[in-house]
């Protein structure tokens, strides 16, 4: 539970294969591959390969059976469509609904992101850079809520919000899906507000701003790639929520992506559409694999153990 | 709020030279704001429902209607008597010993050849193209588990499906429903699963390994040390904290599960040979009412997750010593 997210330094940010200055000593020479070099070296590719294969095939089959009909994928997985015509994706779109759940999960989404990163980063700069008594204890008592089980709370907090009459609406989702983001936030903010040093908030306060000021316009944008790691991460968790949304949201005009696709695949049947439930998955996968693609060098420098220390 | 902070935290490194700051209007707004919203929300929607679980756990509660009756522990020998919740038990603990082992051990190897499994003399590096394989191997984790159920569906299908599609290219195909069958389908889960997520786990060990030392490294490789001996005996040593941390994780999903199962096997399998507490919780739930019951169930997956972290965590911190 201490895995670090610290983007801006340690070996971790550094890539592997980036030369003597990171790796080995300066005056050795380049090393001549010997024979057990090259036969391990024809078995690591192929197993690395193997596994590329394993995932890529599943990702590219159901992107080109998307352009296919119902009985060209009933007839052979593999078999061409015979047009390459966008029909699937504008069914699905339109008459399956994604659309629809593609804007819900935008809101909800986009929504709960901005709040859990405003009020964790609000809450862990607190925490780490102020001395109050029951500090510690609210602190544990946050961490401690990384090991509750969502499926314990999710019957309870299905009556919190109906008595709310916040059931079946954006807020109640937004709100749901931003209080169990928030333990994470919190643990992982905490790390990076603590490590910035304490003369620049010192002498932004000298120079007469306030806490409020202090932390926006300082502070803030000093944890910035810190707060833009967790919110990757916060992205894929949240974009992955399952249980809430089928939980606390029953109304199918507010279903979010996750739920709509379940519910599309389970009421389908033999009858199927099955093109336009390809279709349907690959508009689902698609944006956030290009946009991991597009973003994969900082993620995963990111990732870095520094925190781990 | 309660007494004066000071800018400086007691145990910073770094002691602020800035004095005690008395506690001023503006301050102690910053504070019930800053403060006061997160833990709001915090409390309301995570703690409250916690603690109420647990206190349901302990009633005949069916609904907004009927007002809980006290039972004690009645729903828990219930469950105990319940054959399905059993069998949803034992293939937790299946999952739970299955998942992490592969997930992990697979990880592991796919990291050390991308970071140290390159040429053995000459500085360390992984084998070529690393960082290509290392990116296509997290594009699974950017599929939600939900579409990583949809796309196994497909895939594991009898009419058109790639797995018997591929067998068939080697004239194997067993055609067969893969999720419908009793002995397979648990198994044809947990591969999607490893599918889904091994790459996080890969990446998570990759960004571990260059934080090792390089001079440890090359200090074994002087004494003669193979990639073998310097993967198991060097390297999974110095990142142990690491893979205790994957361990954990991964054995929170494995007795969850929920998405999966949904998705792939909605009614629990046949003859319930892939039901999960998870699943199980919520038809109980949210299709017969039985929130008790429920609760119950969710009081008991969650003793057994935390049981397990602090197996795992004390396990691998003992070795240490």
């Amino acid at each position: 539970m201490t895995q670090g997210l610290d983007a801006r330094s340690g070996p971790g940010s550094s890539p592997v294969a980036q030369g003597t200055s990171t790796r080995g000593t300066p005056t050795r020479r380049r090393g001549q591959a010997t024979t057990g070099d090259r036969v391990f070296g024809v078995i690591a590719h192929t197993v690395l390969t193997i596994w590329a294969l394993l995932v890529v095939l599943p990702l590219i089959w159901t992107f080109y059976s998307s352009f296919k009909n119902s009985r060209e994928i009933l007839t052979s997985p593999f078999g061409l469509p015979e047009t390459l015509g966008l029909d699937n994706f504008i069914t699905a779109w339109q008459e399956a609904g994604i659309g629809r759940f593609f804007g819900n999960t935008v809101i909800v989404v986009g929504g709960a992101l901005f709040l859990v990163m405003l009020l964790g980063s609000m809450c862990a700069y607190v925490l780490a850079r102020y001395e109050f008594p029951g500090r510690r204890l609210i602190y544990y008592g946050m961490i401690a809520g990384l090991t509750f089980p969502l499926f314990l709370a999710v019957v309870p907090l299905f009556f919190v919000l109906q008595s709310m009459g916040l059931r079946n609406t954006y807020i109640g989702l937004i709100l749901a899906y931003a209080g169990f983001a928030l333990p994470f936030t919190v643990f992982f903010l905490y790390a990076f507000f603590r490590q910035l040093p304490e003369e620049i908030a010192e002498s932004a306060s000298i120079d007469g701003a306030g806490d409020f000021r202090t932390f926006f316009q300082v502070m803030a944008p000093m944890a910035a790639p810190g707060l833009a790691s967790v919110t990757i991460f916060n992205f894929l968790g949240l974009w992955n929520q399952f249980l809430l949304p089928v939980v606390l949201n029953t109304d199918d005009s507010k279903f979010v992506l996750a739920q709509g696709l379940m519910n599309l695949q389970a009421q389908q049947g033999y009858q199927a559409d099955w093109g336009a439930m390809f279709a349907s998955v690959t508009i689902t996968i698609a944006p956030v694999l290009i946009v991991y693609v597009i973003f994969q060098r900082q993620l995963q420098g990111g990732m870095g153990p520094s925190t781990d220390k | 709020m309660v007494a004066a902070p000071s800018i400086a935290p007691s145990d910073a490194p770094r002691r602020g030279r800035g004095g005690r700051r008395r506690l001023t209007p503006q301050r102690a707004l910053f504070f019930a704001l800053f403060l006061g919203a997160p833990l709001l929300l915090y409390i309301l929607f995570v703690v409250w429902p916690v603690l109420q679980a647990i206190f349901y756990s302990l009633t005949n509660w069916r609904g907004l209607a009927a007002t809980p009756e006290f039972i004690g522990l009645d729903n828990y020998v219930r469950l105990f008597n319940d054959g399905i919740f059993r069998q949803a038990l034992v293939n937790n603990l299946i999952l739970l010993i299955v998942l992490p082992t592969v997930v992990i051990t697979l990880a592991f190897v796919l990291a050390v050849l991308v970071t140290v499994g390159g040429n053995s003399r000459g500085q360390i590096r992984g084998v070529g193209g690393a960082n290509l394989y290392r990116m296509v191997s997290f594009f699974p984790y950017v599929v939600p588990a939900v579409v990583v159920g949809i796309l196994f569906a497909f895939i594991y299908s009898p009419n058109g499906g790639l797995l018997n599609g591929m067998l068939g290219l080697v004239g194997l195909n067993p055609g067969i429903g893969w999720l419908g069958h009793r002995d397979l389908a648990l198994w044809a889960i947990m591969a999607a699963v490893v599918w889904s997520l091994v790459g996080f786990y890969m990446v998570l060990f990759v960004a571990a390994i260059k934080a090792v030392p390089s001079e440890i490294v090359e200090a074994a490789r002087l004494d003669g040390c193979g990639r073998f001996r310097l993967a198991v005996g060097v390297i999974l040593p110095m990142i142990r904290e690491n893979v205790s941390t994957a361990a954990v994780y991964m054995g929170i999903v494995a007795l969850d599960m929920f998405v999966y199962i949904r998705v792939m096997t909605p009614n629990g399998g046949t003859g319930k040979s892939t039901e999960v507490i998870s699943r199980y919780l919520y038809e109980t739930a949210f299709q017969k009412s039985q929130f008790g019951l429920a609760s119950a169930m969710g009081v008991v997956l969650a003793l057994v997750t935390m049981l397990m972290a602090v197996i795992v965590l004390f396990g691998f911190r003992r070795k240490d010593s």
